[in-house]
């Protein structure tokens, strides 16, 4: 079988003095989406900021389209075509949703345009003279998702897009995850609640302490729901 | 009472409108100062010393190759930026990890040995810098006051210059980049930027506006290593009041600052060499951020 878009093999990292993630493995195939599932604290957000080079002092392997990325710097990572939605949405208080939304460039040809991204998000036209951080809470999520559509980035790394969410923009964030996957974009997408999980991905990791502790595939999720309920005590 | 007021102001016009060019230097060099601060979190101590560098390479342009004052005015902001784009590299660079006070430190020592150097080349006696012919005309009548050709120039130049950059920053992609970058480097480095060069050019860019001030005033002030301190403490006094980092800010109170000056010279000369300073003082009290500034 073909190498995986993204293959994670033993990724350790540190924040300063304190080692947080021991040894983290994982594998992303081409059109696949993925989640990162976990408790408060398991390393999830540390496993994305890690792959993008966000992470000062990190190890291991971290292997995109065959090319080692582990020790290279975060603006390279992104033009090898890995993207990044951040936990904090990272909208800019300074720059309007227009600029906002044009900021990240564009990496590579295949990048969504313009008219399709408002297609897929007509608020972000009808604020495109908003500051940024004037969007509702939803608005911003989506904004920080759009932004990383047109770039041509293959890798979409979403951390907790639905964080904080009313129930209707939880369900138009899934409508979006699936639409991005049908155009061909590979998710990597962390995750607390599985039940939103289970709608839109292929398979799921779990993590604890900084360490893969399972993987499932969504088919076996129903059957593997006592062990999910205990890995995340929910 | 007003009668005489008013005549007072007539007859101090000129010093008003000296004001206003004085204003023109403020305005340019705490622009820079600015751009600078945005960007890299550093309070650019050199930048008196880079705009008597302007000064000096538009000087021995002038004298040791005979090349005229237009294309200095290109060509030494090119080489003093691209001097600070080595000084960003090699030393300021480094300093980024640590506390700001560093950064203040390595350029004030800069300072004082560029300074140094030009003291121990060129003596402490200053040089002229004749105005370009096509700027050395009589003085223009301005309805209400007669005013050189050459300062007239200054004002211009230096509004020009402040739309210009304010421009680039507010309406274009470059300074997008910029904005965002002062309020989440690492993220804007995650979409793909190169952070580092963009950094190190915004330095560049910075100095470049010192030494592009720095030739505007070689015709003005005389060429000396002593030109720049005396100015950039005023200037540091301007950007305390307007508020470190806003664009705007710095430029609309560079000028109102050199207005206030003048006028101070027409009504209480005994003040106009402290009332910056007054102000400095009432502004810090009443709005510690300056005027312009975010708290
Ligand atoms: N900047 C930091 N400096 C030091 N420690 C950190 C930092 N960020 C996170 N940590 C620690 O690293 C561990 C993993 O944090 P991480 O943010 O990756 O967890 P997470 O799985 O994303 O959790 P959450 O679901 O709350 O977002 C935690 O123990 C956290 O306290
Ligand atoms: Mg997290």
């Amino acid at each position: 079988m073909a190498e995986p878009l993204l293959k994670v093999a033993g990724l350790q990292a540190w924040y300063g003095e304190s080692h947080v993630l021991h040894g983290v493995d994982i594998e992303v195939r081409e059109g696949e989406v993925v989640t990162l599932l976990g408790r408060n604290g398991a390393g999830k957000t540390t496993t994305l900021r890690s792959i993008m080079g966000l992470v000062g002092r990190r190890s291991g392997s971290v292997r995109f389209e065959g090319q080692e990325l582990v020790s290279a710097r975060s603006d390279r990572i992104a033009r090898a075509g890995i993207a990044l939605c951040p936990e904090e949405r990272g909208i800019f208080a300074s720059l309007d949703v227009t600029e906002n939304l044009l900021l990240p460039p564009v990496v590579r040809p295949g990048g969504m345009d313009l008219d399709a991204i408002y297609t897929l998000f007509p608020n972000l036209k009808e604020r495109a003279r908003s500051p940024g951080t004037r969007l509702s809470g939803g608005e911003q999520q989506m904004l920080a998702i759009a932004r990383i559509l047109r770039t041509g980035a293959k890798l979409l790394m979403l951390d907790e897009p639905t964080e904080g969410l009313a129930p209707v923009i939880v369900q138009q964030i899934g409508q979006t995850i699936r639409t991005i996957k049908e155009r061909g974009f590979t998710v990597l997408l962390v995750e607390q609640n599985f039940r939103f999980a289970q709608t839109v991905a292929d398979r799921h990791y779990v993590m604890e302490h900084g360490h893969v502790v399972d993987a499932v595939s969504n088919a076996e999720m129903a059957g593997a729901m006592d062990r999910l309920h205990g890995y995340l005590g929910v | 009472m007003l009668e005489d007021l008013l005549f007072q102001l007539q007859i101090g016009l000129p010093q008003v409108a000296l004001g206003l060019v004085n204003g023109a230097f403020y305005a340019l060099l705490s622009l820079g100062l600015a751009v600078i601060f945005g960007m890299l979190n550093v309070i650019n101590f050199a930048h008196g010393a880079q705009f008597m560098m302007g000064a000096f390479v538009a000087w021995m342009m002038l004298s040791w190759l005979g090349i005229g004052y237009w294309p200095a005015l290109i060509l030494a902001p090119l080489i003093v930026g691209a001097f600070g784009v080595l000084l960003e590299k090699t030393m300021i660079s480094r300093l980024y990890k640590l506390d700001h006070l560093y950064g203040l430190l390595l350029t004030f020592g800069l300072a004082l040995i560029i300074e140094g150097v030009f003291r121990n080349q060129f003596g402490s006696s200053g040089m002229p810098y004749a105005p370009p012919a096509a700027l050395g005309g009589p003085p223009v009548d301005l309805g209400f006051m007669f005013m050189p050709v050459y300062r007239l120039w200054v004002v211009v130049a230096a509004l020009v210059m402040s739309l210009v950059t304010w421009l680039v920053i507010e309406k274009t992609r470059l300074g997008a980049y910029l904005r965002a970058a002062t309020e989440n480097a690492a993220l804007v480095q995650a979409f793909g930027v190169n952070v580092p060069r963009m950094i190190t050019l915004t330095y560049g860019a910075g100095v470049a506006l010192a030494a592009f001030a720095g030739v505007l005033a070689a015709p003005i002030y005389s060429v000396n290593p002593q030109m720049g301190s005396n100015l950039i403490i005023v200037v540091f006094a301007v950007v305390v009041i307007g508020g470190m980092g806003s664009i705007l800010g710095s430029v609309l109170t560079g000028f109102g600052l050199g207005l206030v000056e003048g006028l101070t010279k027409v009504f209480y000369p005994e003040a106009s060499s402290t009332v910056i300073f007054v102000i400095m003082a009432i502004v810090l009290l009443a709005r510690p951020a300056g005027l312009f500034g975010r708290a």
